[in-house]
């Protein structure tokens, strides 16, 4: 009896739980500073989601454990970089239409580039690992190497101040409560990749075997798909992806340098394993967690903001050894 | 010439296939074929390679040796997907079903075209399997064993296929859901060649007009399934079935 009121009520139960950790910190945060920190906690946690949806989609496909994904990230933040120092004008002018254009301009030069990258990376080097992680981690690891000196190459060893557009910079004074544009935008962009990626996932045919594949990839080939085109496919979304969180996440540090990707790829590992291998949704789920956590743990105990994150992962494991949200296999 | 034509006679032939799986010799130099307008059946204990042999077939175990032609076409070296594109329809043993998509999603999957012939075949599936249009809309992990069979033939036939690889459909199935998984084969047999793995042999005998008994990866006998009915020796050797019971 028991055991079916908890089943009916499951998920008011659950929403219900997540309201009050979400407003647990409050206890130890005044009002004013929990708002601030609750939206630089969405905006980093929109952030992780844009890199750990690419390593989540790659791995939950096509079961490759990607560890380039940092270095991908980084060379996205880097085409950014150079996109601005082209349109420095624009960056620099007092004019949301320009800043916009350059910020939109950046956004599509690094996705492209790093997709490109990723298409290569794709046929050159994982294609002929599928199936081992082992030699995956191996090769993966080495083409980081090679990419992270590439960047040492082209841009420099040093660390470079990345350049905020003008009117992204400035804040609003919202009942005492200072919100940072920039911060704002990072959550729109988080929202609107994560609504392109559900409809293309559950509204197109394409998305539909994507799907599909991460359940049964060998099924999905058995039906008449080329799943290897399928795996270029997402392998270059998941690059761009990369691409698009190194850019915003620059502009959200206010530096590029080449080793960057490997501080974010472990927030999204630890994303991923709290969402869900293959879920965007458990992604975004997880990434708004880590993000949250690390901001309001930051605070209060800053010198546990990291393992904070690695704590709740390790709960959520040993509660839900597959994530909060398990896709099907 | 007599090679060729014989070829050229089955839509299916399998000569002298071996298949690894990992380092495991699973078929030993199989042959068969599959005719027109008939069901063969491929029969055996657990284990003698019948599903590997399937697999091998639509591609996605491919032989490391021998040959496989369909209608006249060697495709041994051809990925599964191009292998499906020529006209074969696969169903697995554990039925392939994504459980996360809805019914209607995993028939969308199978689609390769969507025309209105490609309609006229969904219709006609639909038809045959009623379950699939109560649940179209619902998700195809919670259906029942049986319906769960249907949709994942329904999904191997709403394409224009002309070789139906189908992998024990009878298995943990309960009876009278067997009698009706018979009927839809029986009316598919009008419209496409079938080859079935099986081990229940009251749906093999039902069904099939051909047979190949397979034993530790290799195929010990073949003939007509009206011969094999009547040889109580054959059936209590190879597939432990004796006059009293089954």
């Amino acid at each position: 009896m028991e055991e079916t009121i908890l089943k009916r009520w499951s998920r008011e139960l659950t929403i219900a739980g997540a309201i009050v950790l979400f407003l647990l910190p409050l206890i130890g945060i005044p009002g004013k500073t929990y708002m601030t920190l609750t939206i630089a906690g969405l905006a980093m946690g929109m952030l992780l989601f844009l890199v750990a949806s690419g390593v989540s989609i790659i791995f939950g496909l096509m079961d490759v454990l990607n560890f380039a994904h940092g270095a991908l990230f980084a060379w996205g933040a880097y085409v950014g970089f150079t996109v601005f120092g082209y349109l420095m004008k624009w960056v620099e002018a007092d004019s949301v239409l320009q800043n916009f254009a350059a910020f939109s301009l950046a956004i599509v030069a690094a996705m492209v580039v790093v997709s490109l990258v990723g298409i290569v990376l794709e046929k050159v080097i994982v294609r002929r690992v599928y199936g081992s992680h082992l030699f995956q981690i191996l090769i993966t690891f080495g083409a980081t190497i090679v990419l992270v000196e590439l960047i040492r190459v082209f841009w420099g060893p040093n660390d470079e101040v990345m350049t905020v557009p003008l009117t992204f910079s400035k804040s609003w004074d919202i009942m005492d409560i200072i919100i940072n544009r920039y911060r704002v935008i990072c959550i729109a962009v988080g929202l609107v990749v994560y609504g392109v990626i559900q409809l293309i996932l559950k509204k197109t045919k394409l998305g539909t075997i994507v799907r599909a594949g991460v359940e049964d990839r060998d099924m999905v080939q058995a039906m008449g798909h080329n799943i290897f085109l399928l795996f270029t496919g997402v392998f270059a979304a998941g690059a761009a992806l990369a691409a698009l969180g190194g850019l915003t996440m620059s502009l959200f540090s206010l530096q590029v340098y080449p080793d960057m990707g490997g501080t974010y790829l472990l927030f999204a590992f630890i994303v991923v394993i709290i969402g869900g291998l293959g879920s965007v949704t458990g992604s975004l789920v997880g990434a708004l967690i880590v993000g949250l956590t690390y901001n309001y743990v930051a605070y209060l105990v800053p010198w546990a903001a990291a393992g904070a994150n690695i704590m709740i992962m390790i709960i959520i494991l040993l509660i839900r050894p597959t994530g909060l949200f398990p896709v099907g296999k | 010439m007599e090679e060729e034509r014989s070829v050229n006679d089955a839509i299916l032939k399998v000569e002298k296939a071996h298949t690894f799986i990992g380092q495991h010799h699973i078929l030993q130099g199989i042959s068969f074929e599959s005719k027109a307008d008939a069901v063969t059946v491929l029969i055996g204990r657990n284990g003698a390679g019948k599903s590997t042999a399937l697999r091998t077939v639509i591609g996605l175990l491919p032989p490391s040796e021998g040959k496989i032609f369909f209608k006249g076409e060697e495709i041994q070296k051809k990925k599964p997907y191009e292998i499906a594109r020529m006209g074969i329809g696969f169903v697995p043993e554990n039925m392939g079903i994504f459980a996360g998509l809805t019914v209607e999603e995993n028939m969308r999957v199978a689609m390769l075209v969507e025309d209105e012939a490609t309609t006229q075949r969904l219709e006609r599936a639909l038809d045959m399997f009623a379950d699939l249009r109560k649940f179209w809309k619902g998700k195809a992990g919670n259906l029942s064993g049986g319906q769960k069979q249907m949709l994942a033939i329904a999904r191997a036939i709403v394409n224009d296929t002309s070789l139906l690889l189908i992998d024990e459909p009878s298995k943990g199935l309960a009876p009278i859901i067997v009698d009706a998984v018979i009927e839809a084969i029986n009316q598919i047999k009008d419209h496409s060649v079938v080859v079935l793995v099986e081990q229940n042999f009251y749906m093999a005998s039902s069904v099939g007009d051909y047979f190949y008994i397979m034993d530790d990866g290799m195929v010990v006998h073949g003939g007509i399934m009206e011969e094999l009915v009547h040889d109580e020796g054959l059936k209590s050797k190879y597939l432990g079935i004796s006059k009293t019971g089954d």
